[in-house]
């Protein structure tokens, strides 16, 4: 048997396999396709303080090898998951992760301090990156000063595990995760959709409805793998890789170029049974390698 | 029900007309229950530019053969693609997805109105409900008779009527020119329509203005087709909903129609 269990700072995983925000709901939409305990955690739709409608539609364009969204977290805010979703949640024997959202600095902090007070959920991911939202999200992370801001101020009102998502959108991306680490982060995940735009050349109008929107996909995935791996090399903190990842090949890639845990998303709005597949992959590749803890292969790329 | 995703095997592909193709597919297990309205996210290999699945509503179910048929009309590359494929192909599909029209019993009178692509889920719900074929009127609209598509096998289940936009079959127009829906709307207390935006959004007004029982089957460009991208929102009176789990059906009530 191999060991598929990692560490993200005191949080113990069984598999390094989560499922991406706002590509899994809350975990019960896709529970008809897999046994969600199997996941090494379900990393929840994004939460803001207040209900969002998110976008006019449409809010989706197909493009080669991925896709473009335009969500803008429509969610119906931090009262109703606590009073009607972690009730029906927080026992699936997977870590819950909640995504989490603001416009402004009080907003993050507002809703950091209800989610502290969930016993089963035991991280946060820190959205400083959604890039379909008018205020606040991708604003955050991508300068230095409003990144270091926004997570000083939650890691004073957080206690557990805080993991920050970054925003592949920047000139530096290293230097955007050295700067949250330094205000006390536990983890960054990365990266979260690039900005990207569709035109109908017929009517000559966009094709989002915000115009720009979020790219995602095995399209970005060489951008993601570059950036894990230039993140592993800038920070001490473990790093959660994604971005385009379709298969158990793609998130060994991750893990060679520096990322302990991985999270699959688009790949579920194809093959919503993929995580467990990823899974097996990575434990295959293990026995035929002969490695016997995943830890062995993190950070392992041969330059 | 539960959702499965299930490899398909391709036991017939057959060209209807210029644009239109039905495909039957053939389950290794037997098909779960799927009713009228609600749909099959189909995946479509070979090509980067298809990259998610293609929603199809059904047209037909055997459990006894366990096959599943569907119409498909070329609208775009994904669609032409999966008309490309052979006999003998497995068809990789997610279903049954998507909530269906309410079931009409033996006491209503119904019409059901397809336009396009739209006939398949009205043809299917005409022959699943087994109701008397007096009390069930279906309106095919078309653009050509070169568009229309031979319904010879759900003939037994209703009374049928034809409107093509050039008059080459049936009615002069569009559906909602025909005297069925322009002088006997009345006739009937559950109208039911899949089709165009604007040919659906005028049967759902006429509908509320005279108090009818009309449920519609919208189709927004969805990335998941089981409620977790939120791409295929409706603005409802109650806020943004999915399509694909909140609908495709909707009571044109619940609609900013």
């Amino acid at each position: 048997m191999v060991n598929l269990s990692v560490k993200i700072h005191e949080l113990d995983f069984k598999n390094p396999v989560l499922t991406a925000s706002g590509t899994c709901g809350f975990g019960e939409e896709i529970a008809d396709f897999f046994d969600l305990s199997l996941l090494g955690g379900i990393v929840v739709k994004g939460t803001t303080l207040k209900h969002r409608e998110g976008n006019a539609y449409p809010r989706m364009a197909e493009t080669p090898s991925g896709m473009l969204n335009a969500v803008g977290l429509q969610n119906k805010g931090v009262d109703n998951f606590i009073s009607n979703i972690y009730p029906r949640i927080k026992d699936l024997n997977t870590h819950i992760i909640v995504n989490v959202n603001g416009s402004t600095i009080e907003d993050y902090v507002a809703l950091t301090e209800r989610l502290d007070e969930l016993e089963k959920i035991p991280a946060i991911e820190l959205n400083i990156s959604c890039p379909n939202v008018k205020e606040g999200g991708m604003a955050f992370g991508i300068s230095c000063v409003s990144a270091e801001a926004v997570v000083k101020a939650v890691r004073k009102a957080y206690s557990k595990t805080l993991i920050v998502k970054l925003s592949p959108n920047v000139t530096n991306i290293s230097e955007i995760a050295k700067a949250v680490e330094g205000q006390g982060a536990d983890s960054v995940s990365l990266i979260n959709t690039l900005l990207g735009m569709a035109v109908n050349a017929e009517s000559r109008k966009p094709v989002l409805s915000t115009v720009t929107g979020g790219l995602s996909g095995p399209a970005i995935k060489p951008i993601a793998l570059r950036m894990v791996w230039q993140v592993y090399n800038a920070v001490k903190i473990p790093v959660m890789g994604m971005g385009g990842i379709m298969n158990a090949t793609d998130a060994l890639e991750f893990m060679i170029a520096g990322a302990s845990a991985i999270q699959v998303g688009t790949a579920l709005f194809i093959d919503p049974a993929v995580p467990v597949k990823i899974i097996n992959g990575i434990s295959e590749y293990m026995e035929r390698h002969k490695i016997q803890s995943v830890n062995e292969i993190i950070g392992s790329l041969q330059c | 029900m539960k959702k499965t995703v299930t490899d398909f095997l391709l036991i017939e592909n057959k060209q209807l007309n210029k644009d239109n193709f039905l495909l039957v597919l053939q389950s290794p297990v037997p098909v779960s229950d799927i009713f009228p309205g609600q749909f099959i996210n189909v995946e479509i290999k070979g090509s980067p530019e298809i990259f998610l699945r293609r929603p199809f509503s059904v047209l037909n179910v055997d459990y006894e053969k366990q096959t599943i048929s569907l119409l498909v009309k070329i609208l775009g590359r994904g669609s032409k693609k999966l008309t490309e494929a052979r006999l003998g192909e497995t068809i990789n599909a997610i279903f049954p997805l998507g909530k269906s029209f309410t079931l009409p019993d033996n006491q209503d009178h119904i019409l059901l109105i397809g336009g396009g692509s739209g006939v398949a889920p009205m043809l299917f719900l005409s022959k699943i409900c087994q109701l008397n074929p007096a009390n069930v009127t279906v309106l095919i609209g078309a653009r050509s008779v070169s568009d229309h598509i031979d319904i010879s096998e759900y003939q037994p289940y209703g009374m049928f009527y034809f409107t093509t936009e050039d008059g080459s079959l049936g009615e002069k127009g569009y559906v909602t020119d025909h005297p069925v829906f322009s002088e006997q709307f009345n006739r009937y207390n559950k109208i039911y329509a899949c089709g165009p935006d604007l040919m659906m959004k005028a049967i759902g007004r006429k509908a509320i203005d005279k108090g009818i029982f009309c449920e519609v089957s919208l189709e927004n460009m969805m990335a998941c087709g089981f409620g977790v991208c939120l791409c295929c929102v409706e603005d409802t009176k109650t806020g943004h909903k999915c399509v694909c789990t909140d609908g495709p059906v909707f009571n044109v009530n619940d609609l900013k129609w």
